[in-house]
C-alpha cells in the first residue's frame, strides 16, 4: 500500500470571461495536472468556472497576521490617496 | 513572534469574535478552538462520505434513469462535501490520513443517522427530505461560524444542499400520491426515519455540555433543541401537505408557545447507534475500509502516472 501522500494544492477559478481567478479552496493531487482535474470535479460541477489555476500550497508564501498592524498601517495614515478627501466647490461636476 | 502572554491574546481572540470578525488559518487561536473545530469539522467530513453509503446502495436500483442521474449526482455531491471540510480541517493543521484512520478504527465519530438501512426506493426520498432537511437546518447557521474557512465551506455545500431536499421531497410526493402500495411504501419509510432524523441535531441542550462554549465562540449559532424545534415546526406541514402521517402520537400544535409539541425522543437508541452498535455501523466501516484497501492500486497508479509525467517534461 503506498504511504506517499498527495501534496495539497490551492485551487483558483476564472468564473467567466473578463473576472479574475479567485481563490475557491484545495485539493489533494499526485500532480498540477491531475489536481486541475480533480478541481474540475470538486470545484465546478454547476459550470461555477471557465479557467483553473492550481499551484502547490507550499509554494504560496503568506504575510504574518501578527504583523498585518505594521504592515498595513502606512495606507491607513494617507487618507489622501482617497478623492473624498478633496473639497470641490459646489456646482463643479463630472469630477 | 509576539510578546503578548496568553490571557491578552486569549483576550484580544475573543473581542475579535465578539464582534464578528473571522478567525482565519494563521491567526492565533486558543488550543482548544482548534480541537473543537478540528473534531467538529473532521466529524462533519466523515459524516459526508459515509453519508453517500446508504445511498450509493440505490444507484444501480433507481427506478429509472433520470433518478438515477439525479442519484449519483446527489451523491457526488456528498463526496464533494466531504472533500470541502477535509480540506478545511487540514487548515487547521489536521492529518488528513490519520484522521480517516481514526474513522475506519473506529475511533472518530459521524452522524448517526447513517448507521440505519435504506430498506426501499422510498427511503432515497425520506433521506433527501428528512436527513438533507436536517443537515441544512443545522448548516445554514454555519455559515456564519466563526472559523473563516469553514464558513465558507458551509456556504458552497449549503448552495448544494437545496437540491438534494428538493429531489427527495418529489419523490415522496409522487409516492404518497401514487398506488396504495406506493403510498405504503412511503409512509414505512417516514415511519423508520422521522426519530432518526430528529436525532441528527444532538443531545438536548441540558445534556450537552460542550454547547455553552462552542456558542461562546461563535462555532456553534444555535442550540441542538432550537434547531430540533425549527425542523419539526417546517417538516410537520410538509408532511401534512403530501397526506403522510408523523410517527408522533404526542405530536400537537400548541398555539401559546407557537411551536408544535412532540413525543420523548429514544436517547437510549441514540446513544447505542452512537457507541457503534446500530443497525449498520459496521457494515458501513467495513465498506469504507474496503474502499480505501480496494483502492489503493488506484492511488499507486496515479503518484506513477506523476512520475512518469515529471520525467518526460524534464527530458524534453
Ligand atoms: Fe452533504
Ligand atoms: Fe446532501
Amino acid at each position: 500500500m503506498s504511504s506517499k501522500e498527495w501534496p495539497l494544492w490551492e485551487v483558483f477559478i476564472r468564473s467567466k470571461q473578463g473576472l479574475s481567478h479567485k481563490h475557491v479552496g484545495s485539493l489533494r493531487a499526485a500532480d498540477a495536472q491531475m489536481a486541475i482535474d480533480n478541481a474540475r470535479d470538486v470545484y465546478t460541477r454547476r459550470s461555477e468556472g471557465i479557467s483553473i489555476w492550481v499551484i502547490e500550497s507550499k509554494l504560496v508564501t503568506a504575510s504574518d497576521p501578527d504583523e498585518s498592524a505594521e504592515l498595513f498601517e502606512p495606507a491607513d495614515s494617507k487618507i489622501y490617496r482617497h478623492p473624498t478627501f478633496y473639497n470641490v466647490p459646489d456646482g463643479i461636476s463630472h469630477m | 513572534m509576539s510578546t503578548k502572554n496568553i490571557e491578552e491574546l486569549e483576550k484580544e481572540f475573543q473581542a475579535k469574535i465578539d464582534a464578528d470578525i473571522k478567525i482565519e488559518p494563521n491567526d492565533w487561536m486558543p488550543e482548544a478552538y482548534r480541537k473543537t473545530l478540528m473534531r467538529q469539522i473532521s466529524q462533519h467530513a466523515h459524516s459526508e462520505i459515509v453519508g453517500m453509503l446508504p445511498e450509493g446502495n440505490w444507484i444501480t436500483r433507481a427506478p429509472s434513469l433520470k433518478r438515477k442521474a439525479v442519484l449519483l449526482a446527489k451523491v457526488q455531491d456528498e463526496a464533494g462535501h466531504g472533500l470541502y471540510l477535509y480540506s478545511a480541517a487540514e487548515t487547521l493543521g489536521l492529518d488528513r490520513e490519520s484522521s480517516i484512520d481514526d474513522l475506519h478504527s473506529g475511533k472518530a465519530k459521524y452522524s448517526s443517522i447513517f448507521n440505519y438501512p435504506t430498506l426501499s426506493w422510498a427511503d432515497m426520498g425520506t433521506i433527501g427530505w428528512l436527513v438533507d432537511g436536517a443537515a441544512i437546518m443545522n448548516q445554514v447557521p454555519l455559515c456564519r461560524c466563526s472559523y473563516g474557512p469553514y464558513a465558507r465551506a458551509m456556504v458552497r455545500v449549503c448552495k448544494e444542499e437545496s437540491f438534494h431536499q428538493r429531489q427527495g421531497f418529489e419523490i415522496v410526493s409522487l409516492l404518497a400520491n401514487g398506488t396504495p402500495e406506493q403510498k405504503q411504501m412511503v409512509q414505512d419509510s417516514l415511519n423508520r426515519f422521522w426519530w432518526p432524523a430528529l436525532m441528527m441535531f444532538g443531545p438536548n441542550d441540558d445534556n450537552s455540555p460542550n454547547s455553552a462554549q462552542s456558542v461562546k465562540w461563535k462555532i456553534k449559532r444555535m442550540s441542538n433543541d432550537e434547531l430540533r424545534q425549527q425542523f419539526i415546526d417546517v417538516t410537520v406541514l410538509q408532511a401534512e401537505m403530501v397526506g403522510l402521517t408523523i410517527p408522533d402520537k404526542d405530536l400537537k400544535w400548541n398555539e401559546a408557545t407557537g411551536h408544535y409539541d412532540f413525543g420523548a425522543i429514544n436517547w437510549e437508541e441514540f446513544n447505542q447507534v452512537i457507541q457503534g452498535n446500530g443497525p449498520c455501523n459496521k457494515d458501513r466501516i467495513d465498506a469504507r475500509r474496503n474502499a480505501k484497501e480496494n483502492g489503493a492500486w488506484v492511488r499507486e497508479a496515479a503518484n506513477a502516472f506523476a512520475e512518469k509525467r515529471k520525467k518526460k517534461e524534464l527530458t524534453h
